[in-house]
């Protein structure tokens, strides 16, 4: 065998070698043994979706949010637990998760006043901020002329 | 935090494969690390389009213009090419990198059949005046779909180099790594679609 052919040959053997890691790594990163039928799961996402795309023809706004929202969290917990194998993911995976939701949720709580609400204790919004809130001559009074809330 | 590295291993790449940070491949963990940086960026938008929705319900009129058939479809098809990522990922357990590769193009394609028709749906939309400027909840609509539309062609190209890979035999925890941010990507579609083609 020529010098090429010896490189060409550990090559090879260093490449299978490398496939053969990667699929252990892989082996030991999803799976964790846990068997799940994909394939059923997959047939239950897409129900879920119907339910959800049927949902407003009933014209009841509680079925249509629960079908719509509640819903689409089922769904959204099926792909991360099932495909995403967040059911068996290290600890530290949930915490950074959980981390950033709670952010989330403190965003919401604490810019959801500015935006939803027409007035504060010492602020209020003038006319043409939030036009369906400002229908009577009193709302108008309070802030400036820009729109900008006064402190 | 534990480091484990490998002795004797000649290439940067092959030790990457092997190096584990509390227990946890480094590259799983820097996929887990950029969503959630994603989870900031597609919460603060979905938070932001919440917020605004609710204290302005006359943009249920402007809502009302969206195609939910459309949407639906989509919905459809993010559903299979995450499956078809997952068993990507089961084939390369199994050590089938043909396979897994061959599962990637499938969900690559998945992809390329969403953007085709939300290219579609945005082309006949601004041709009806629904442009970005037409209003509040429209500029929401093209921001967050957008976005997520660049995540799924962002997606589609990491994917393809894997699939490269892993037709090989090579790199195939990889499969894994790029399966987890398809399916983030699809968890914020699931959550986009009831906001902007159901809620009307």
């Amino acid at each position: 065998m020529s010098a090429p052919d010896h490189a060409a040959a550990a090559h090879g053997s260093e490449a299978a070698a490398h496939g053969a890691q990667g699929a252990q790594g892989a082996q030991g990163a999803g799976g964790h043994g846990v068997h799940r039928n994909y394939i059923q799961i997959w047939a239950i996402l897409l129900l879920l979706l119907c339910v959800s795309v049927a949902g407003p023809f009933a014209h009841i706004r509680t079925i249509t949010l629960i079908t719509a929202f509640g819903v689409a969290l089922v769904k959204a917990y099926m792909v991360a637990k099932n495909f995403m194998h967040l059911d068996v993911e290290k600890p530290i995976i949930h915490w950074l998760l959980l981390v950033v939701l709670v952010l989330m949720v403190l965003m919401f709580s604490g810019l959801s006043p500015d935006v939803m609400k027409d007035r504060g204790r010492n602020w209020q919004k003038d006319a043409g901020f939030h036009p369906r809130l400002y229908t009577g001559p009193d709302s108008t009074t309070g802030g400036n002329e820009h729109g900008h809330a006064e402190h | 935090m534990s480091m484990q590295t490998s002795v004797g291993t000649r290439h940067a790449s092959t030790i990457a494969t092997q190096r584990s940070a509390m227990n946890i491949p480094t590259g799983k963990l820097a996929v887990w690390w950029v969503l959630v940086s994603e989870i900031v960026v597609f919460g603060g938008v979905l938070v932001s389009y919440i917020m605004h929705r609710l204290a302005h319900p006359e943009w249920a009129h402007q809502a009302a213009h969206t195609h939910l058939w459309l949407g639906a479809f989509n919905t459809f098809v993010l559903l299979t090419s995450s499956l078809s990522a997952v068993l990507a990922h089961q084939a390369a357990e199994q050590g089938n990198g043909p396979k897994a590769a061959r599962l990637l193009y499938f969900t690559i394609l998945g992809g390329l059949t969403f953007l085709i028709v939300k290219s579609f749906e945005w082309t006949g939309e601004i041709r009806e005046g629904f442009t970005i400027q037409a209003g509040g909840f429209w500029s929401y609509y093209y921001t967050a779909a957008g976005i997520h539309a660049t995540h799924v062609l962002a997606g589609m190209l990491i994917m393809l180099w894997v699939a490269n890979s892993a037709r090989k035999n090579e790199d195939l925890q990889r499969v894994e790594n790029v399966g987890i941010y398809w399916h983030f990507v699809d968890i914020v579609w699931i959550f986009l679609f009831p906001l902007l083609y159901i809620a009307k």
